[in-house]
């Protein structure tokens, strides 16, 4: 089964190709059924080959499977090939399992839509590139996969491109991953400059040779980075993911929170040979990580969008998870990738019921009192708040807390502080959503409030299913139990750590007290969120008005777009236009029109030798043979 | 009593520069076609003095040549007089400038 591995990503390409050609000819429930059928396909294909992969005997892991070679130039040999390894069969699974349960939701939220058929040939187009990021066995490969998410993300945000700001934002997210994509590209040249190839295991394999903190892996992995942090919306390019919330609800679950931003978060741990030997990278991931999260959260907490508190609350998220590689704790890291892709997606996916019910409402100061009229969704969403805030037994809870411990033991107690105030803002955030959302009194506008309706099945079932993930999605890797943690153990194959960090095994006293001090942490928030919505709702403002300029600097995201703004788009335009009508029209445009011009002159003047009478003609000829004959007598 | 050579080709060149000035002041295009044919003979003209002067064969064959193409030249140069008189109602070169845009 495993030589089929390659199937995983063609089968969406399928779907992209039929809905794609055919979808507005298709009945709308036909296109819905394809682009959903064929995502499920690759889920049951990635199932049998993990279940697969399991039982092959140690010796005969890791596998390649190679489909054709791509390019063969000289040394440089790029192939089409599919690394399967638990890595990227995590990857697959979640990618594929996630993208399936949020395709049968759209097939409900965008029912209505009259571009149904785009919207699944982009979504299926998504999940195929998606699919070759992860399973790429090089770096050109993933490239191709990293650059077609990111087409597909810009065209999914401006999705409903007649609005302005829609498209906007498609644009700004595609800049902006330029600019990070720049990096990768960078990378991958040095890479093959140094190593001579691009293949994932030859790479690590030679780069083991290499003296740890070496300058030219500390380049390679900060170009990396680099393009992990457009991608993965890190400082300084985070600034595109809240636009990007101007795309349908699903596509911000599935693209903006559970899928495509957590490829930086893979790449990084699939590089994890190449980090560990540069510790100064990991010191740089480490540190954007938690700033990230930190600085993401707290723009989470002013914000009155339920989707831009999801996405502040995403990139905070991915923070984390960089923090966890910046430590050294891969495992980790993409563990929380894992749980946070259950519940950042039925997170969104509930906004989006949300929303449905209230006829497209999404700022919460108009919703409030919902817990009775959708109860599903109101469920689903505590479950996933939960699990967000890190509360036993959910989802993130385990993934949070072993990010914060290895924070701890493997990095510096500054990241830990930092990750636990994050910790801490996430779970008054999460709540002040929910208590703003479904509890207090109903600020819904009275023409809205009178057909608030629970969604039809085919969105809540996903609901449910994603909510099951979120709630025990975390137990595979339970941290105390000597050799419990199954998730590190069949990770362990493909990250590899250097020996400089801690292996050292803590006391269960330590580990369950760093435990109950984060669920602690957790719960405090929650309160505070419940004091300031639910018992006094007055008390938000009080307090907004005592810290008048700290607020004002949040809620206007620390003017970082405004000073982006200032800094480099203005300048950029500028030069632009000074290029486009200083240089192009003046010097380059002249040079054409003057020597057209030039060309023009000397014509209008010479044209009158031609006068068009027979005899001036044949003057010249008797006058051109006299003076032959003349030079030839005269020698 | 035989007539020397110089005498034959200075008739001949007087010709030949009569027929080039008559082609290119005239402006009938008959009388250029006439004075076409005078060029051609003046050229004759030098090549049977100098057969008869070299006493050899070639240039009496070289005249029949040119006279062939003469009367070719005539017969097609002709025809295009017709045609054009036809289409403009003139002869005269001086209203046939046209190959000037």
């Amino acid at each position: 089964m495993i030589e089929y591995v390659w199937l995983i990503p063609v089968f969406p390409l399928i779907g992209f190709i039929i809905n794609g050609l055919m979808g507005e000819r298709l009945p709308k429930n036909l296109v819905g059924t394809i682009g959903a059928a064929m995502v499920g396909l690759s889920f049951a294909l990635t199932v049998a080959i993990f279940l697969e992969y399991v039982k092959l005997p140690l010796e005969a892991r890791p596998t390649e499977v190679t489909v054709y070679t791509w390019i063969a130039s000289g040394t440089f040999k790029a192939v089409v090939a599919f690394l399967v390894d638990p890595l990227s069969l995590i990857m697959l699974s979640v990618v594929s399992g996630v993208s399936f349960v949020i395709h049968v939701y759209s097939v409900g939220y965008m029912h209505d839509d009259p571009g149904f058929p785009r919207y699944f040939a982009y979504l299926n187009l998504f999940v195929f590139f998606m699919l070759v990021l992860v399973g790429a066995n090089n770096f050109l490969m993933m490239f191709v996969g990293w650059e077609g998410v990111g087409l597909c993300s810009y065209l999914l945000i401006g999705f409903w491109y007649q609005k302005q700001s829609a498209s906007d934002a498609g644009k700004k997210a595609f800049v902006v991953n330029r600019i990070g994509d720049f990096g990768f590209l960078l990378g991958i040249f040095l890479i093959f400059w140094t190593f001579g190839t691009i293949n994932f295991r030859e790479v690590f394999e030679l780069a083991a040779k290499y003296p740890v903190g070496s300058g030219v892996i500390t380049a390679i992995t900060l170009f990396l980075f680099l393009g992990a942090t457009g991608k993965s919306a890190q400082i300084p390019l985070y600034t595109w993911l809240p636009d990007a919330m101007e795309g349908p609800t699903p596509v911000s679950a599935l693209i903006h929170a559970a899928t495509m931003v957590t490829a930086g978060v893979y790449m990084v741990a699939r590089c994890s040979a190449l980090y560990t030997l540069a510790p100064m990278s990991m010191m740089v991931v480490a540190i954007i990580g938690a700033a990230t999260a930190i600085f993401a959260a707290s723009m989470g907490m002013t914000q009155f969008d339920i989707k831009r508190v999801l996405a502040y609350s995403t990139v905070s998220q991915l923070g984390y998870m960089f923090l966890a590689c910046g430590v050294g704790a891969f495992t980790a890291g993409i563990f929380h990738l894992m749980t946070h892709a259950f519940f950042k997606a039925l997170l969104f996916l509930g906004a989006g019921s949300i929303s449905h019910a209230l006829s497209g409402e999404l700022d919460m100061r108009k919703m409030g009192d919902m817990r009775k009229h959708i109860p599903i969704t109101y469920w689903t969403f505590m479950i996933a708040t939960l699990a967000i805030c890190g509360i036993f037994p959910f989802a993130g809870f385990f993934s949070k807390d072993e990010i914060l411990f290895h924070s701890l033991v493997d990095g510096h107690i500054l990241y830990w502080g930092i990750a636990t105030a994050a910790a801490f803002i996430t779970a008054f955030y999460m709540f002040r959503a929910v208590f703003m959302v479904f509890f207090g009194k109903s600020r819904v506008e009275p023409e809205v409030a009178h057909h608030i309706h629970e969604s039809p099945p085919v969105m809540t079932v996903p609901l449910m299913i994603l909510a099951i993930g979120s709630a025990v999605g975390g137990l595979v890797g339970i941290p105390i139990i000597e050799g419990g943690h199954v998730f590190k153990e069949f990770l362990a194959p493909s990250i590899i750590h250097s020996t400089g960090l801690h292996e050292a095994h803590y006391t269960i006293t330590f580990e369950v007290g760093m435990m109950l001090f984060s669920m602690l942490v957790a719960v405090v928030g929650i309160f505070v969120a419940y004091r300031m919505y639910i018992k006094k709702p007055e008390l938000p403002t009080v307090v907004a008005q005592k810290f008048r300029v700290a607020y004002d600097l949040i809620f206007h995201k620390y003017y970082v777009d405004e000073i982006y703004d200032m800094a480099v788009v203005e300048p950029i335009k500028d030069s632009s236009t000074f290029l486009w009508k200083g240089v192009d029209n003046q010097v380059v445009d002249g040079a054409v029109n003057g020597s057209a011009g030039v060309v023009s002159y000397l014509s209008a003047h010479f044209r009158k030798l031609e006068t068009g009478f027979l005899q001036n003609y044949a003057l010249a000829i008797v006058l051109g043979v006299a003076l032959i004959v003349g030079y030839l007598v005269g020698l | 009593m035989v007539v020397p050579l110089p005498y034959i080709l200075g008739l001949s060149v007087a010709l030949f520069a009569l027929g080039a000035i008559g082609v290119l002041i005239r402006r009938n295009i008959l009388i250029i076609l006439m004075c076409l044919e005078m060029m051609l003979n003046a050229v004759n003209l030098a090549f049977i003095a100098f057969a008869d002067y070299f006493k050899a064969v070639d240039g009496q064959l070289f005249v029949f040549f040119v006279m062939v193409v003469a009367a070719a030249e005539v017969a097609v140069g002709l025809a295009l007089v017709v045609a054009i008189f036809r289409q403009r109602a003139t002869v005269y070169v001086d209203d046939l400038n046209i190959l000037k845009w």
